[in-house]
């Protein structure tokens, strides 16, 4: 059997994979937190990027990658990074979010942040999906570097037939 | 009971008590025992289940003043 036999003979042994559509605050901590949850338990853990999800792994500040005029527009009204992730309920203008970071804070809670370091300390893969990236004229310049892998949608159906828990967030 | 070791959680929630035993756990040798001291009580489903699909053994939960005090110990290999 050759290398790629093999890699997926191991994958199947115990995998996790997550498919993070959502580029919201809330949704996004359950992800990392499942996340960081099935690494510890000695799962291998896949992060699967796409559409508003994209914004979760987005830096602050773009790579400046080139852009036609509706892509520019809707940069400019769907900007990245964790900083600026809403919460999908009771949001109200950022006063519910800041409400809800107190509170976590309060209750020693790993902020978002802090949880995508720890799912990275953790072995956990972060994938962006291309095809996303296009659309919103990203590149690879546009990410946190925990980002490693830039892939489609037969990456993760590959390494999702391969799993025993497969999330859409 | 007596342990090797010991991770305080208390006041941490999910799924911090989780990471944290999986790092501590690296720091035993075989066959010892960690105890994992915390205050959510998600820990009493969570910890045996962690000990279901890591391999190390459940020895047990002790309640004290609103404290689970959790014993896993490591597996052999």
């Amino acid at each position: 059997m050759g290398k790629q036999g093999e890699n997926s003979a191991q994958e199947r042994r115990d995998s996790a994979t997550i498919v993070v559509f959502s580029g919201e605050l809330d949704r996004a901590l359950a992800a990392f937190n499942i996340a960081t949850t099935a690494a510890s338990m000695g799962m291998e853990v896949t992060m699967f990027f796409t559409f508003w999800g994209l914004n979760v792994v987005r830096r602050e500040r773009g790579g400046g990658g080139r852009k036609t005029a509706l892509q520019r527009m809707l940069g400019l009204m769907n900007r990245g990074g964790t900083r600026r992730l809403r919460l999908s309920r009771l949001n109200m203008m950022g006063g519910g979010r800041a409400a809800m970071k107190r509170l976590m804070r309060q209750f020693r809670m790993p902020s978002l942040e802090e949880m995508i370091a720890m799912a990275r300390d953790l072995g956990v893969r972060f994938i962006a999906c291309t095809t996303s990236m296009a659309l919103m004229g990203l590149t690879e310049d546009d990410f946190i570097p925990e980002v490693e892998d830039f892939a489609g949608a037969a990456t993760y159906v590959e390494r999702a037939s391969n799993s025993s828990i497969n999330l859409f967030i | 009971m007596e342990a090797d070791r010991t991770v305080d959680c208390v006041g941490l929630y999910c799924p911090m008590p989780i990471v944290k035993t999986s790092q501590e756990i690296k720091e035993l040798k075989d066959g010892e025992v960690l105890e994992i001291v915390a205050d959510d009580p998600g820990i009493r489903s969570d910890m045996p289940a962690w000990c279901a699909k890591t391999g190390h053994e459940f020895l047990g939960i002790e309640e004290r003043d609103g404290e689970y005090h959790v014993f896993v110990r490591k597996k052999e290999g």
